[in-house]
């Protein structure tokens, strides 16, 4: 289905969810439980929370002013341990990468762990198409795969699923008893997914961080599925954005607490990996072949300029949608996009297209509080306005709204002007309010009969 | 600020909504000792545009705000937003403008109401009663734009009989944010809904807020709802709690329209 805008289409999805009260609990109940945790972590954590924050961005900024150079120094020592590196110009280019590598090796099956770039490019569906099955690791991406949907959230991509929910996935897809608690339905992932490991060709994962200077790829996780992702199948394919740079090992040591307070709300994550290459000749298991398939697809776009270089500093720790009010409201579904929340809003219509995305910049009340929580100190709100502005600027924001404003600006650049156009809307006021339904004519606000201004004038000869 | 003198910006939404929300201002701040004014010219600061995207159009307006204010001195308004877009954002706005100075001046010189009496030491001209349990809820802008703490419940902490809470937690936005209320209008319902369903919780007698926005946009959430629990401006609270002291402050005091 090709549409020119998705503007109509989130509406009516943001509107829906947001009337959904079952939804709304659900969420709601989630977060809460990350947001305080994650204020006792935080304070557990780091004495300088503000500090940690300054200096993360400080780090990313240094990266992302010399990019290419990171990049290729990256590429240089990946390759001198043996690991293929790839670049990918957009999606098209990673995904006909990933079958090719694939097809090579003659793959029926391959596992994937939980990674945002693939999903950007859709990486499943492409594999399908071709005949190579594809098999979530991650838990809640096994949820979410098996009930045919896509990531609710970045970092819990079921969190919009309840227990009894899942149990009724799983009693339909995997025959597990109906009322099996948490750890029983865990228990019938972990049998459905450790067959698949052995058997799988191809292992798929994505990278928290890219080390230039160790030339390593770094993933963290809970499960341990991840690893035996990256460790059992006879080839190990990571996709990865470019940002993920980090220059050097001993920077991990800021980032992956960083990571875990903001994404989760833990000191640490149970699992963090950091491989170089594929097996090397005195070691005893690993995959045999390894191929790191650097993404752009628009991100570019995003480094060159210089007000939206910032949003590159993201580390997808998810802090900004828990923080965000409407993301709460709508949840991750309604969105349409890989990244939903305040991030996905700022950098969706740069990597995809300004004027079929523009919209999602409107869905926010500039509240904040996606700046204020962000770990790496994008200005998230800021970029919204900015967005908001380029569309403006850029004729894409359609007709109502610009003529609205104009009309707007000619009545309050004068007091008379106003006083004019104030007694069309009285009038306008009062025959409109009649049409409109009982609940939405207790919302509309009244003017006042008169101005403060007319009003004071009148107070002030008689004081 | 050594001047008593103070001039009054009166946000659009006050202009045209809530008018007494500024003339209860304008009560209080003489009550504190203040000489106020006011320029009938105003009209809006420019932020519904500016916030929209529609820079050209939110620039024309706060030309004539410049205007009307250069010559002001200090400027107190009911409104953390509205500061918030004169103070952090007109010198973005008025880049490579001839105004440029000017407008940045005005954004040193203009204060919201609770910051500006808590700046300025009147907190001890605050006294008043009213007996019950009123919530506070501050802008967004005011916290995160102005980075405002507790000004506005010290001030209430001087009203005699109020019990002042807040909710637990992150701040969180009521929905209001202007054009966006309108554009989505379900989303900033929700929004709205479960923002008054925090202060519910906490058996508030009265809703006080320091911001006209925030203020319409929960108004209406009550409205729609038929419900009767108050939400008042934090300057029509303290000039209707400091009536109920006699404190002789009274005499020197002009009655505005009560609506």
């Amino acid at each position: 289905m090709l549409t020119l805008t998705e503007h109509g289409g989130f509406r009516k999805r943001a509107a829906a969810k947001a009337r959904d009260p079952v939804h709304h609990e659900v969420i709601a109940k989630a977060i809460a439980s990350y947001e305080k945790a994650f204020e006792q972590t935080r304070a557990a954590q780091f004495t300088n929370w503000q500090q940690a924050r300054d200096l993360a961005a400080g780090i990313k900024d240094e990266v992302l002013a010399r990019l290419p150079e990171y990049l290729e120094q990256f590429e240089r020592n990946a390759t001198a341990q043996g690991a293929r590196v790839l670049w990918a110009e957009d999606a098209d280019q990673a995904r006909r990468h990933v079958v090719d590598i694939a097809r090579e090796h003659g793959a029926r099956l391959a596992v994937k762990s939980k990674s945002m770039a693939t999903e950007e490019i859709d990486l499943n569906e492409t594999l399908q198409r071709r005949g190579i099955e594809v098999l979530e690791s991650d838990l809640g991406e096994l949820i979410v795969q098996l009930a045919g949907e896509k990531p609710y959230h970045i970092v819990t991509p079921a969190m919009h699923r309840t227990k009894a929910e899942i149990a009724a996935l799983f009693h339909e897809k995997l025959g597990v008893d109906l009322d099996a608690d948490p750890q029983g339905l865990t228990m019938a992932a972990r049998r459905h997914l450790r067959q698949a490991f052995t058997q799988a060709d191809v292992g798929i994962t994505g990278a928290n961080f890219l080390l230039a200077e160790e030339g390593a790829v770094v993933m963290v996780e809970n499960e341990g599925n991840g690893r035996l992702t990256m460790a059992c199948p006879r080839v190990h394919v990571v996709v990865a954005g470019i940002e993920k740079i980090l220059p050097r090992l001993s920077d991990l040591a800021l980032f992956l607490p960083l990571l875990a307070t903001s994404g989760t709300a833990q000191a640490m994550t149970c699992y963090a990996s950091i491989v170089r290459g594929p097996r090397q000749p005195d070691e005893a298991d690993g995959p045999q072949r390894m191929v790191i398939i650097l993404l752009d697809n628009g991100r570019s776009r995003l480094l060159s300029s210089p007000l939206f270089r910032q949003s590159l500093r993201c580390i997808r720790c998810g802090a900004c949608l828990n923080a965000c009010p409407v993301f709460r409201t709508i949840g991750g579904h309604a969105y349409h996009t890989t990244y939903p929340g305040p991030i996905g809003s700022v950098i969706t219509p740069h990597l995809r297209g300004m004027g079929r995305w523009r919209h999602l910049a409107d869905a926010s009340s500039l509240c904040g509080a996606c700046t204020d929580v962000c770990p790496v100190r994008i200005d998230l709100h800021q970029l919204l306005l900015a967005n908001r502005r380029e569309a403006v600027r850029g004729g894409k924001a359609g007709w109502f709204w610009p003529a609205a404003m104009k009309l707007w600006a000619w009545a309050m650049r004068d007091r008379g002007r106003l006083a004019r156009l104030r007694d069309w809307g009285i009038l306008f006021e009062r025959l409109g309010r009649g049409a409109l339904p009982a609940a939405k004519r207790r919302r509309v606000p009244r003017l006042s009969r008169k101005t403060f201004a007319q009003l004071w004038e009148k107070n002030e000869q008689s004081r | 600020m050594k001047s008593e003198k103070v001039s009054l910006f009166i946000p659009c939404i006050v202009d045209q909504v809530y008018p007494e929300m500024g003339f209860a201002m304008a009560r209080v701040l003489r009550r504190c000792g203040y000489d106020v004014s006011y320029d009938p010219r105003q009209t809006c600061c420019g932020q519904p545009a500016f916030n929209a995207g529609h820079w050209d159009q939110a620039l024309s307006v706060a030309e004539v705000f410049v205007d009307v204010f250069k010559d002001a001195g200090c400027i107190v308004g009911p409104s953390g937003s509205c500061t918030a877009m004169v103070r952090n954002y007109y010198p973005r706005l008025f880049e490579s403008h001839p105004k440029r100075e000017t407008a940045t001046r005005l954004g040193e010189n203009i204060f919201e109401f609770t910051e500006f009496l808590v700046r300025e030491n009147k907190l001890d001209r605050i006294r008043g009663s009213w007996k019950g349990r009123a919530g506070y809820h501050m802008s967004c802008h005011s916290l995160r734009e102005l980075r405002l703490g507790d000004e506005g419940l010290r001030i209430l902490k001087r009203i005699d009989g109020c019990e002042v809470v807040e909710p637990a937690g992150e701040h969180v936005c009521c929905g209001f944010g202007g054009v966006f209320s309108v554009k989505h209008e379900a989303i900033a319902e929700t929004m709205g809904g479960a923002r008054l369903a925090q202060f519910r919780a906490l058996g508030v007698d009265v809703v006080v807020a320091n911001d006209p926005g925030c203020i319409l946009h929960m108004r209406q959430e009550t409205a729609a709802r038929d419900e009767r629990l108050p939400i008042l401006h934090l300057v029509e609270f303290l000039d209707q709690a400091m009536d109920r002291a006699s404190d002789g402050y009274m005499e020197q005091c002009a009655g505005g329209p009560r609506c």
